[in-house]
C-alpha cells in the first residue's frame, strides 16, 4: 500500500520535474533562437521565404473561414438584436467579435494547425535524416541558418493573416447583414465605426495577433527541434505543437483580454 | 519555385494584410475621424459622473469633437475630475457648460458640451467652472414617487 | 600487425572514452591516428561506435576521457567560433546523404559557399558544375534530391562534402544500402577524390570487401575497442578469430550467432512447466 502510493508521488514528481525541465529548455532554446536571429534579418531572403511558406500557404484557409465566421456572426446577431428591435447595432457585434476576439484567436488557431505543424514536420525531417547534423558539420548554425527564419516568418506571417481574417469577416458579416437581410447600410457602418475604437479595439487586436505569433512560432519550431528524430517522433511532435499551441492562443487570450479590457 | 516569383507572392501577401489593418482602422474603427488631428485637454469637475468611462465620447451639438482622456477622483473636494481631449478646431467660450448625459434611455453616457457667452475660449489646461452631474436613474425614480406621493396627501386635504 | 605509422598524423586520438548519459560507455581507450593523405577505414558491427567516433572527431560530442587532435588541435578545447573554423576545412558524407530536401542539387553543392565565402555568382556556378563533374552529375544540377536515386544522392552528397576543399572527409557508411554497381563507384570516387585533394580520408564501414580494395590502412572496432589494425594484405591474411570472421561473413565465432540468454533447454522447460 505504502509503496503504491510512494511510487504514484513519486511518478507525479517525475512527470512535474520532466515539464518543468522541458520548460527551462524552451526558454533557453528561445533566447537561442533571438540570438540567432541576425541571419534570418541580415539575410531576409531566407525569411521572406518563410512567409512565403506559413503565410501564403495558409491564406485561403484564413480568408475562407473569415468570411464563414463573419456570415455566421451576421446571421446570429441578427437573430438576437432584431428581437430587442435593435438590428442596426449588427455592425457593431461583427466588429467587435472579430476584431477582439475571433480574429486573432480563429486565425491563431488555423495558423497553428496549418503553418505550425508544417514547420514542425519540417524541421523535424531535417532533423530525422540528419540535415541540421549535416549543417553543423559544415560550420552552419542549424538555428541561424533553419530555425530562426521560420520562427519569424511566424511571427511576421500572424497579424498579417488575423488582420485578413477580421477584414473579411467584417466583411461577411455586411454581406449578410446589409446585403442579404437588408439592414441599412449607412446605420451599419456608422454605428461601427463609433463603437470600435482604433486604440482600445483595433491595436490591441493587433498586440494579441503578434503575441499569438510568437507562441505559435516558438512552440512549432520548438517541437521539431526536439522531435525525436524517428518517423514517430516527428508525427507525435506535430500533434504536440498544434496541442500545445492551441492550448497556449486559449490562455494567453484570457490574460491578455484581462489586461486590455479589464476597465470595461 | 523562382526567388522572384516568390518575392512577388510574399508581396502581394504583405500588401493586402497591410491592407486589411488599413481597412479596420478606418472603415471599422474610428481613427478617420477622431484621432488624426490634434487636440487639446480641459477638465471639468463633476459631483457624480455616474457610468462614464475613458474613451467615451465628448459631444456639442451632437457632434462629437472630443473624448474622455481620463477620469481621477479628487480627495479633498470629494469629485470627479475628468479630463477632456478636444480637438483642437474646435474652440469653446470660458462659460461652456459641461453635462453628463445619456443617449437613449439605457444608453452609453457621454459628455455635453453648450457653449456660452463668453468673448474669452478656453485654453488647455483650463477648468470649466460650469457642470451638471449625471442622472441617476435611482434618484430620478425615488424622487418621482416622493412627489407623487407628496400630491396625494395635498388632494386628501 | 603493428603497423607503424611514421608520417605525421592529421587525426590523432588518444585513450578516447566515451558514453552517453555518462552510462553506457560506446568507446573506451581508442587509440589511432589518421596520416595525412592516406584513406583509412574504421571497421565494426553494427553499433560498436563507429559513427559516435565521426561525431567526437568533429566535435559534435565531447569525450568523457582522452582527446581527439586534429592538425595539432584538440577538438573538445576548442570555443565554438574556432570549432566551426575546423569544421570548414572537414567535409562530411551521411550515412544517407542527409542532402538538404527543400534545396535543389546545385543549391546542395553551393550551400557552404554561400555560407562562407563571398564568392561572385558567376564563380559559384563554375565551381559547383566542377564539383558535380567529379561525381559524374553535372547533368543533374536542376533536380531536387527526391528525384534522385539513392546512389545518386550519395554521389551529390559527396560532391557537398568536397564543396570547400576539405583537410579532412569523413564517410559515414558510404557504401549502406547500395547496388553493386553505385557501391563500386562510390568506392573509386572515394579514392580519386582522396588523391585529387590530396586530403586524408577516413571511412566508416563495415562493408569489407570493397573497402579492402581502396583503403590503406584498416581499424577494426569491437565493444569499444580497436581490436586488430593493418594494411588491407595483413588484415586479410590476419589469423585473429575475430577478423577472421568478421572479412569471411561466418556466422559463428567470437561474435555468437545467439544472443546471450539462459540455456535453451531450461527455457523449453520453463515455459511447458508454467
Amino acid at each position: 500500500m505504502l509503496d503504491s502510493v510512494t511510487g504514484m508521488l513519486r511518478d507525479l514528481g517525475r512527470h512535474v520535474i520532466g515539464r518543468i525541465a522541458r520548460l527551462g529548455f524552451a526558454a533557453r532554446f528561445f533566447l537561442g533562437v533571438l540570438w540567432g536571429s541576425g541571419t534570418a534579418w541580415r539575410r531576409f531572403q531566407l525569411t521572406i521565404r518563410e512567409v512565403f511558406f506559413s503565410g501564403i500557404h495558409s491564406l485561403i484557409i484564413i480568408l475562407v473561414s473569415g468570411l464563414f465566421v463573419g456570415m455566421v456572426l451576421g446571421l446570429q446577431g441578427y437573430d438576437t438584436l432584431q428581437r430587442y428591435g435593435s438590428s442596426e447595432a449588427l455592425g457593431v457585434l461583427v466588429a467587435l467579435s472579430l476584431v477582439r476576439e475571433l480574429g486573432p484567436v480563429v486565425a491563431g488557431l488555423l495558423f497553428a494547425s496549418r503553418a505550425g505543424s508544417a514547420i514542425t514536420a519540417e524541421i523535424g525531417l531535417m532533423k530525422a535524416t540528419e540535415q541540421l547534423t549535416a549543417m553543423e558539420m559544415m560550420a552552419v548554425d542549424p538555428v541561424a541558418r533553419v530555425v530562426a527564419p521560420r520562427f519569424w516568418g511566424g511571427v511576421i506571417s500572424m497579424p498579417l493573416l488575423a488582420a485578413m481574417f477580421s477584414a473579411i469577416g467584417v466583411f461577411g458579416g455586411y454581406l449578410v447583414g446589409v446585403v442579404l437581410i437588408g439592414v441599412d447600410e449607412g446605420a451599419f457602418w456608422s454605428q461601427m465605426q463609433a463603437a470600435v475604437d482604433f486604440r482600445l479595439d483595433i491595436v490591441n487586436g493587433i498586440i494579441k495577433s503578434v503575441i499569438f505569433g510568437v507562441a505559435v512560432s516558438l512552440i512549432a519550431v520548438f517541437e521539431g527541434y526536439d522531435a525525436p528524430p524517428t518517423a514517430e517522433g516527428v508525427s507525435g511532435a506535430t500533434t504536440r505543437t498544434v496541442v500545445t499551441s492551441s492550448l497556449a492562443i486559449l490562455a494567453l487570450d484570457f490574460v491578455l483580454t484581462a489586461f486590455m479590457f479589464r476597465g470595461l | 519555385m523562382q526567388r522572384s516569383t516568390m518575392d512577388l507572392w510574399v508581396g502581394v501577401f504583405v500588401a493586402a494584410g497591410l491592407a486589411a489593418m488599413l481597412f479596420l482602422a478606418l472603415k471599422v474603427g474610428n481613427l478617420a475621424s477622431a484621432n488624426l488631428s490634434e487636440s487639446y485637454l480641459v477638465k471639468a469637475r463633476f459631483d457624480n459622473i455616474g457610468g462614464l468611462k475613458v474613451r467615451a465620447p465628448v459631444k456639442s451639438a451632437g457632434v462629437v469633437v472630443g473624448r474622455v482622456q481620463n477620469i481621477d477622483f479628487d480627495a479633498e473636494r470629494y469629485q470627479a475630475v475628468v479630463a477632456l481631449e478636444v480637438d483642437k478646431r474646435y474652440q469653446f467660450p470660458r462659460d461652456t457648460f459641461a453635462t453628463i448625459l445619456t443617449s437613449g434611455l439605457l444608453g452609453e453616457q457621454y459628455v455635453g458640451l453648450e457653449a456660452g457667452g463668453d468673448t474669452e475660449v478656453l485654453k488647455a489646461g483650463e477648468d470649466i467652472k460650469k457642470t451638471q452631474s449625471a442622472v441617476v436613474l435611482e434618484k430620478l425614480i425615488s424622487q418621482f414617487m416622493f412627489n407623487q406621493a407628496a400630491s396625494g396627501e395635498k388632494k386628501e386635504k | 600487425m603493428d603497423g607503424e605509422v611514421t608520417t605525421e598524423s592529421l587525426v590523432e586520438i588518444s585513450d578516447l572514452t566515451f558514453g552517453y548519459d555518462g552510462r553506457r560507455t560506446v568507446l573506451s581507450g581508442i587509440n589511432l591516428n589518421i596520416p595525412r593523405g592516406k584513406l583509412v577505414a574504421i571497421m565494426g558491427g553494427s553499433g560498436c561506435g563507429k559513427t559516435t567516433l565521426l561525431r567526437l572527431i568533429g566535435g559534435q560530442v565531447r569525450p568523457s576521457q582522452g582527446y581527439v587532435k586534429v592538425a595539432g588541435r584538440v577538438v573538445h578545447e576548442l570555443d565554438a567560433e574556432a570549432l566551426y573554423r575546423m569544421r570548414r576545412k572537414m567535409g562530411m558524407l551521411f550515412q544517407f546523404g542527409a542532402l538538404f530536401t527543400d534545396l535543389s542539387v546545385f543549391e546542395n553543392v553551393a550551400f557552404q559557399m554561400r555560407e562562407h565565402t563571398g564568392l561572385p555568382e558567376e564563380l559559384i556556378h563554375d565551381l559547383v558544375l566542377m564539383k558535380l563533374h567529379a561525381v559524374g552529375l553535372r547533368g543533374a544540377h536542376a533536380l531536387m534530391p527526391s528525384e534522385l536515386s539513392g546512389g545518386m544522392a550519395r554521389r551529390v552528397a559527396l560532391a557537398r562534402a568536397i564543396a570547400l576543399d576539405p583537410m579532412l572527409i569523413m564517410y559515414d557508411e558510404p557504401f549502406a544500402g547500395l547496388d553493386p554497381i553505385s557501391l563500386g563507384v562510390i568506392g573509386q570516387l572515394i579514392r580519386q577524390l582522396n588523391d585529387a585533394l590530396g586530403a586524408s580520408s577516413i571511412v566508416v564501414t563495415h562493408d569489407v570487401h570493397e573497402s579492402l580494395q581502396i583503403v590503406d590502412y584498416i581499424y577494426f572496432i569491437s565493444e569499444g575497442r580497436v581490436i586488430a589494425e593493418g594494411t588491407p594484405a595483413e588484415i586479410r591474411d590476419s589469423s585473429d578469430p575475430w577478423v577472421h570472421q568478421f572479412v569471411w561473413a561466418e556466422v559463428n565465432g567470437p561474435v555468437p550467432f545467439h544472443y546471450p540468454g539462459s540455456a535453451y533447454r531450461e527455457q523449453l522447460m520453463e515455459r511447458s512447466g508454467a
